[in-house]
């Protein structure tokens, strides 16, 4: 019997295993493959949700589904910590001793923000990557009665559109309150608006119509919660009355316990085959890889693709040479009930589109298609 | 050059090479000399101007068959 197993069960691991099971449905009934994926919660959550929480257009229930009701029932699912990866043995060894053993193992563990990571954050600013920290937020708005919001932007973090997205929402949110006098600052850790260069030019122009205030090369090392400033590595101190900060991230810290990554517990990954660097049976994708690729639910999404073809057509005798091109696609809400995409490879720079209607409604449909992308039907 | 740990951003648009050195820098000790590769001509300027403005230094910056390679030591 070849056994695949999953170490984490979010998009890429769900995409991946219900991928499996549906095109391995014979071997599998025959007992020649088993599929388990190993999650710490039995939710599953769609993360892209926790943005609008923030303005309190969504609640935490419509973000959240069981993961059973997710990923196929030919698959076996596990709900635990994971203590470490046994590579030596081929096996995840969970918390409480036992240990699955693996055949072929794919990690896609995520990564999670890391705002201890930064003095004075956790105390002083908000976040909007976790549902706690968007519930809180929500509710820090909902008092806000005027004055500074500061966007500060860390490296490295997930979803590389959602600090624009929030500050063009944030902006909106204001006016239509009636604040239109509050000021709205953003801080970016590079000498331009965004990383795309594109949507750098892009934001640039719409921050100035929109009256949005910004600070590049900033990279924030420290909070003042009492007296309500930042202060960035390159020296530059701001003043906040509320803080929302994406904060640096890392990986997972199961990684770290199973000394599979690097110092930001990112695992080594080859760029083209997606497998563990040095390894023949490690697969990872998503937010777990260190590839200078955008962590995002639509990378681990087009990487799912190549990862399952390559299980599939080893488990059948091939060899697995279907290779990632890097390709990402996202969406951006530009506020105003208006959204555009950027698409880009290893080998393309994105292209900029204007933001439209359709787009953003297009946007919103997808937040409730995406339960077809995680079953790896869309 | 000197020895160092590489951090290959070729092709990569997004969060592309500059950050990728942030994180590379954030994660390291004082004293690593992270060696970045880009595919992106730009890097060779943008990376030394980043670096003078956080205080690192650098200490390497050539071009190898359209590949941008430059080196930054951490220092502090």
């Amino acid at each position: 019997m070849t056994r695949v197993v999953l170490l984490g069960g979010g998009v890429g691991g769900s995409m991946v295993s219900n991928q499996l099971a549906r095109q391995l449905k014979s071997e599998i009934l025959r007992g020649e493959v088993e599929i388990t994926v190993i999650n710490e919660s039995e939710i599953h959550v769609y993360q892209p949700y926790f943005l609008y929480m923030a303005f309190d257009q969504v609640v935490p229930t419509e973000a959240k589904r069981p993961e059973r009701r997710v990923i196929n029932y030919l698959i076996k699912l596990v709900v635990g910590h994971a203590e470490r990866v046994d590579r030596e043995a081929n096996a995840v060894v969970m918390g409480d001793g036992t240990r699955i053993s693996y055949d072929y193992l794919v990690i896609a563990t995520g990564s999670r923000p890391a705002p201890e990571t930064i003095p004075g954050l956790v105390e002083g600013g908000h976040i909007f990557y976790t549902e706690e920290g968007a519930l809180k937020l929500r509710d820090a708005l909902a008092d806000f009665k005027g004055g500074r919001i500061v966007v500060t932007v860390g490296v490295p973090h997930k979803c590389p559109v959602a600090p624009v997205e929030f500050t063009l929402m944030v902006r909106d949110w204001l006016n239509s309150r009636g604040m239109e006098s509050s000021e709205v600052l953003y801080t970016y850790p590079i000498g331009r608006l965004h990383s795309l260069e594109p949507l750098a030019d892009w934001a640039s122009d719409v921050f100035q119509e929109r009256n949005i205030d910004s600070r590049t090369f900033f990279n924030t090392e420290t909070v003042d919660p009492d007296n309500k400033t930042i202060t960035s590595l390159e020296g530059e101190t701001v003043s906040y009355d509320l803080l929302v900060a994406i904060p640096p991230h890392m990986g997972q810290d199961v990684i770290k316990r199973s000394e599979l990554g690097d110092g930001g517990n990112w695992i080594p990954t080859d760029r083209y085959s997606l497998q563990m660097a040095g390894t023949d049976n490690i697969y990872v994708l998503g937010d777990a890889t260190n590839l200078p690729i955008s962590k995002a639910g639509s990378t681990a999404h087009f990487e799912a693709d190549v990862v399952s073809s390559n299980l599939i057509n080893r488990i059948r005798g091939g060899r697995g040479s279907i290779r990632y091109d890097g390709k990402v696609f996202c969406f951006i809400e530009a506020g105003n009930d208006e959204a555009t995409y950027i698409k880009f490879d290893y080998q393309h720079p994105p292209k900029p589109q204007a933001p439209t209607e359709m787009i953003h409604l297009y946007k919103l449909a997808f937040n409730k298609m995406y339960w077809l992308s995680a079953a790896g039907i869309l | 050059m000197a020895d160092a740990k590489v951090v290959d951003a070729r092709g990569s648009f997004c969060p592309g090479p500059l950050m990728e050195l942030i994180k590379g820098i954030r994660q390291e000790p004082v004293g690593t000399v992270l060696e970045v590769w880009s595919s992106d001509r730009g890097s060779a300027k943008d990376i030394p101007e980043w670096v003078a403005r956080a205080g690192h230094e650098v200490v390497g910056n050539v071009e190898e068959d359209g590949i941008f390679k430059v080196q930054v030591k951490k220092m502090k």
